[in-house]
C-alpha cells in the first residue's frame, strides 16, 4: 500500500479461525523483524506492515511474508486474556432501550440479558483511540444505525450498530443505538500501554445498578479500581 | 530559556513533528507535518534533527512575539513572512532579537508553512511524539494568549550566506503521483482512465484528516469489511466521491481504497488550498 507499507490481505471474512491465524503471523512478523522499526496492525482479515521510510527492495520482503505466512503453524492454544467490564443498563444510560425494545418487541430486561451473556471478541482497536471492534453480538439485537447521529455521545456510552456492539472511549459524534454506559476508562495516554485491551482478546459485559456505577467510577478516580481480567482458555 | 507570546494564532496553527508511531494498535492517528518534506528541512536548515518539533501554520499566518534573541526558519508556503513588519524569506536562517515580532501577509503560494527554532521548541512529548491531536495532546491547536517555549542554550553561529538547497518545486506541482489501492483493481477500464484524466480540485472539506475532491467517480462498489488505511489513502465513497485521508486520519476504514498517495504525493496535496486543481499520476511499484 503506497512505498511504506505492505498490506497482507486473507479470506475477506469475519471469523475468530482467520483472526488467530492473522495474530499469529503477526506475532512471528514482529518477533522476525524486530529491528526494522515497523509498525504491524490487524483488522478483521488483513494485516498492514508499516515501514518508518520508503521500502528498499520490496519483492524480497513481499516473499519474506509470503513464506512467514505459508510457514506459520497455528497453535491451538492461543495465550489470550478475558476482561470483565461492568455496564450499567440504567435508562438514564441507555437512551435508546425504550426503541429497540418496541422496535424487536421484546423487553429491556431480555436485551440486557442477551447482551450479557455473549463472550465477546476483540478483533482489533480503531476509529478512536481505544475502541474495540467487537464480535459476537446475538443477532436479535442486531439493529440499525440511528437514522441521524447524535452530535454527541458520551464517553463509556455502550452501543449497537448493525451486527457491531461498542463502546466509545470518549464523548464524540456518533449514530449506533446506546443501550448503556460503562465507567471503565478504555483509553489513557497518561498509562503505558494506554490501553490494556489487545485483539484475541475477550470482553464479557456485566450489568452494574446505578450505585455500583457510580462506586466504580468514584474507585477510578482515586486509582482504586482493578479491572477483573483473567486467561481465557477457549 | 525563550518564550513565544501568540498575539494572534493564525488560522489554524499547531506543534507536528514526523509523527506518532506504534500506537496506531490502539487507535491513536498517526498525526504529523502534512508537508513532512518542509517540516524536515526547516530543521535541517538550523541544524536540528529532522524530527524536532515545528509549528504548521495554515494559509493565513500567525502572529508571534519572541522574548529572547534565537534563529529560526521558515519553509514550504510563502506567507509573506516579516519581523517587525519587514519582508524575509522562505529557506533562510533568520535572526529574531528580542521582543521582535514575527506575522505574516499574504499567501503567494502553497498552504501550509513550518516555523522551526534553533535548539527546539520545548514541548511536551505524548506516547513518544510532540504532534498535537485533540485527546491525545493537551493543545489540539494554537490559541491567542497562549506561549510556546523555547531553548536559548543553543545559540549557534551560522554562516548566513550559506543555505540549504530547498527544492520546494513540488508545492506547486500540479501531479500528485499515486500508487494503485488495494481496491483499485476492481474498478472498471473507464473508472481507471477518468481517474487518471481528471482535474480534480480540492472541495472545501479539508483539514488535516481529509481532503475532499469536488469532481466525482461514478461508483457501483460495495463498502468493504473494515481495513487499514493510511496518510495518503484515497477513499471512494459511495457518492463518487473521493477522500484523500491526511496525516490525522483514522486508522481503519470501510470504504474502498482505490489509490494510494505517495510520500511525496502526500507533501505536494498538503500544499494545495479549496479550489486548486490535481492530477493523478500512477507509478509503478518498484
Amino acid at each position: 500500500m503506497g512505498d511504506r507499507a505492505i498490506l497482507i490481505d486473507f479470506e475477506p471474512e469475519i471469523n475468530e479461525i482467520i483472526l488467530e491465524k492473522l495474530l499469529k503471523i503477526k506475532e512471528i512478523i514482529e518477533n522476525e523483524l524486530f529491528e526494522e522499526k515497523i509498525e504491524v496492525i490487524n483488522t478483521y482479515h488483513s494485516l498492514l506492515i508499516i515501514y518508518p521510510s520508503t521500502i528498499e527492495n520490496l519483492y524480497d520482503k513481499i516473499l519474506t511474508f509470503r513464506s512467514l505466512v505459508s510457514e506459520a503453524n497455528i497453535a491451538k492454544n492461543f495465550n489470550s486474556q478475558i476482561h470483565h467490564v461492568p455496564v450499567c443498563y440504567d435508562e438514564e444510560f441507555g437512551l435508546d432501550l425504550e426503541l429497540i425494545a418496541k422496535d424487536k418487541k421484546i423487553e429491556i430486561s431480555d436485551i440486557i440479558t442477551l447482551h450479557t451473556a455473549p463472550i465477546y471478541t476483540i478483533y482489533f482497536i480503531g476509529f478512536l483511540p481505544g475502541f474495540l471492534y467487537l464480535g459476537g453480538l446475538d443477532n436479535r439485537l442486531e439493529i440499525s444505525r440511528r437514522s441521524s447521529p447524535r452530535m454527541k455521545v458520551e464517553k463509556g456510552a455502550v452501543g449497537i450498530g448493525e451486527k457491531q456492539t461498542g463502546i466509545y472511549p470518549k464523548s464524540s459524534p456518533g449514530g449506533w443505538q446506546i443501550i448503556g454506559n460503562s465507567p471503565l476508562i478504555f483509553f489513557d495516554k497518561n498509562t503505558i500501554p494506554p490501553c490494556v485491551f489487545s485483539p484475541g482478546d475477550k470482553v464479557k459485559f456485566h450489568s452494574v445498578s446505578k450505585s455500583e456505577y457510580f462506586q466504580i467510577s468514584r474507585q477510578i478516580k482515586e486509582g482504586k479500581f482493578q479491572l477483573k481480567t483473567e486467561k481465557y482458555h477457549g | 530559556m525563550g518564550e513565544i507570546e501568540v498575539l494572534h494564532p493564525g488560522l489554524y496553527s499547531s506543534i507536528q513533528d514526523l509523527g506518532r508511531t506504534n500506537f496506531r494498535k490502539y487507535g491513536v492517528p498517526q498525526s504529523g507535518a502534512m508537508d513532512s518534506y518542509s517540516a524536515k528541512m526547516s530543521n535541517l536548515i538550523l541544524s536540528n534533527a529532522e524530527s524536532f518539533p515545528v509549528l504548521e501554520i495554515t494559509q493565513l499566518g500567525p502572529k508571534l512575539k519572541f522574548s529572547e534573541p534565537i534563529q529560526i526558519s521558515i519553509c514550504g508556503a510563502y506567507l509573506e513572512p516579516k519581523i517587525n513588519g519587514d519582508l524575509v524569506l522562505n529557506n533562510k536562517v533568520l535572526s529574531i532579537e528580542k521582543e521582535d515580532v514575527l506575522s505574516f501577509g499574504k499567501r503567494l503560494n502553497g498552504c501550509r508553512a513550518y516555523i522551526a527554532i534553533a535548539g527546539g521548541f520545548i514541548v511536551e512529548k505524548f506516547l513518544g511524539s510532540f504532534s498535537w491531536y485533540n485527546g491525545i495532546s493537551e493543545m489540539e491547536v494554537l490559541d491567542k494568549g497562549s506561549r510556546l517555549k523555547y531553548s536559548t542554550q543553543e545559540s549557534k553561529t551560522y554562516l548566513l550566506n550559506a543555505s540549504i538547497k530547498v527544492d520546494d518545486i513540488y508545492q506547486t506541482n500540479k501531479i500528485v503521483p499515486v500508487y494503485p489501492g488495494p481496491e483499485y483493481e476492481l474498478l472498471s477500464s473507464f473508472q481507471k482512465k477518468f481517474l487518471l484524466e481528471t482535474s480534480f480540485h480540492l472541495d472545501i472539506n479539508n483539514n488535516r484528516m481529509a481532503i475532499q475532491l469536488k469532481e466525482a467517480l461514478i461508483n457501483k462498489l460495495h463498502p468493504i469489511i473494515t481495513g487499514p488505511v493510511l496518510p495518503g489513502t484515497v477513499q471512494l465513497t459511495p457518492s463518487g466521491k473521493m477522500i484523500v485521508l491526511m496525516r490525522d486520519c483514522q486508522t481503519t476504514g470501510g470504504y474502498p481504497r482505490i489509490l494510494q498517495l505517495s510520500e511525496d504525493g502526500i507533501n505536494t496535496i498538503s500544499q494545495k488550498v479549496v479550489g486548486d486543481m490535481l492530477r493523478f499520476r500512477l507509478l509503478e511499484i518498484k
